[in-house]
């Protein structure tokens, strides 16, 4: 057995100043234009007023008048904010334009407090489900169709992009593309109640034939690994009434499908590292972990039960 | 006074000396250590890993599970998980697959190398003090 890092867990908080990509630059080139000349004015302002309030009385009378009222007052304000709104808009246009044809879509659905995840066809069909995770390509853009099942989220993956809101009725767009291969850590950046804190998103980016096999992989059904009577735990404990495993009985659409849940790199939506380990507890204890949370504990499962079930879980790669 | 305090100095090594000698610190006192086992790096796996899914760990912040039981003061208990005596070849073993050891525990196998494990168990004896 292998030792899995979750690097999206090791680097929490993800750096937010720290691009990844095409989409996620210009917003960090606009936070820091933003700060350098918010602190410029504040100082020119404060200089001003100390020379009001302070100064010889020579210079007192240089900024007294109305004449500085308007050109600095007014003036000044209306050219640089109009600038940086036309500034803004324009660097962060495209990020949110509808998919044209040929894009790679994928619909990213907020849940009360996970997320998820549908990989579209060329016509816009869904083609599989995930949770909590969006993998893509690396070097081209991804169109993420945002919806809410429920009330107001946002995706925030601040090294491939910035945030867009999720709001119920509507679809928004947002691209975000990934130059290296790695693990990017998102999270919902819009309070929606309880356990909001704790609903965190795992973008994965891979190489574009790595991507293509994971893919084709992840669309296929579950291959258990393990044993038979852990699956006959799973579907009598009555998971299947909330989750799906394609290829088997259970095809609740409630929670997070769990057909490969054993092939992601985290459980609890970006909260947990996976392993049995972890996958035992949350399934014991989910409301003592993520306080709240749609999924019951499980405190009716012997301890030999509860192995098996995470150990069937974890099989599901 | 330099004198005098150097022999006071003297007469307490002495003293502890003596007390060592004569098996006031016994074997069992000693707290259990692993040889070669870096604590430090066994809390890094440890948070890594996600021992506190079930274990409330101390130095481990959040979560702090309550499906298995607190890990504060475990290096300092007589038996793991009330069942098997508390010795670092045990431990290392449990930590890193409890059903072998086991077999009704609820506990799962956990994805730790050999060297790992080493790092988890003397992590988990630095926890001596509940």
């Amino acid at each position: 057995m292998t030792t899995r890092t979750p690097d999206v867990l090791n680097g929490w908080p993800p750096p937010v100043l720290d691009p990844a990509g095409p989409f996620a630059g210009p917003v960090t080139v606009v936070a820091w234009v933003l700060f350098v000349m918010g602190a410029v004015v504040l100082t020119v302002v404060l200089i001003t007023l100390g020379v009001a309030l302070f100064g010889p009385r020579k210079w007192k009378r240089r900024v007294a008048g109305e004449r500085l009222v308007w050109i600095g007052g007014l003036a000044f304000p209306v050219v640089v904010l109009t600038g940086l709104l036309i500034y803004g808009l324009s660097v962060t246009a495209r990020v949110s334009d509808a998919p044209g044809a040929g894009e790679m879509r994928v619909r990213v659905t907020g849940e009360m407090w996970w997320w998820r995840v549908a990989y579209l066809d060329a016509r816009g069909a869904e083609a599989f489900q995930d949770a909590n995770e969006v993998h893509i390509p690396i070097g081209r853009p991804v169109v993420l169709e945002l919806e809410s099942a429920d009330v107001i989220h946002s995706v925030w993956i601040p090294r491939l992009g910035g945030k867009t809101d999720m709001i119920p009725g509507r679809r928004n767009f947002m691209r975000i593309q990934a130059d290296q291969p790695g693990v990017y850590a998102g999270q919902c950046a819009e309070y929606c109640g309880g356990p909001h804190a704790l609903m965190g998103l795992v973008v994965v980016a891979h190489r574009p034939e790595a991507f293509a096999a994971w893919r084709a992989k992840q669309a296929g059904p579950a291959i258990a690994t393990t044993v038979p009577s852990a699956a006959g735990i799973f579907t009598a404990s009555g998971c299947g009434a909330c989750h799906t495993v394609r290829g088997t009985q259970a095809n609740g659409l409630a929670g997070p499908d769990l057909t490969h849940v054993g092939s992601r790199q985290t459980l609890g939506a970006g909260i947990l590292p996976n392993n049995q380990g972890t996958m035992a507890g949350w399934i014991a204890d989910s409301q003592g972990i993520k306080p709240g949370n749609r999924m019951p504990s499980y405190p009716v499962l012997t301890g030999q039960e509860l192995r098996d079930v995470a150990a069937y879980l974890d099989g599901l790669k | 006074m330099w004198r005098g305090g150097t022999a006071s100095i003297v007469r307490c090594m002495v003293m502890a000396l003596a007390l060592v000698a004569t098996g006031c610190v016994d074997k069992a006192d000693l707290p259990r250590q692993i040889a070669q086992g870096d604590s430090a790096e066994g809390l890094k796996v440890i948070e890594r890993v996600g021992c506190a899914a079930c274990h409330a760990v101390p130095g481990v912040r959040w979560p702090q599970g309550r499906t298995g039981g607190s890990l504060a003061g475990v290096g300092a208990r007589p038996l793991i998980a009330g069942r098997l005596p508390n010795q670092p070849d045990t431990m290392i073993a449990f930590v890193r697959d409890a059903p072998s050891l086991l077999p009704d525990t609820a506990m799962p196998p956990m994805p730790l190398t050999e060297t790992e494990a080493r790092d988890v168990a003397a992590y988990l004896y630095t926890l001596d003090d509940d």
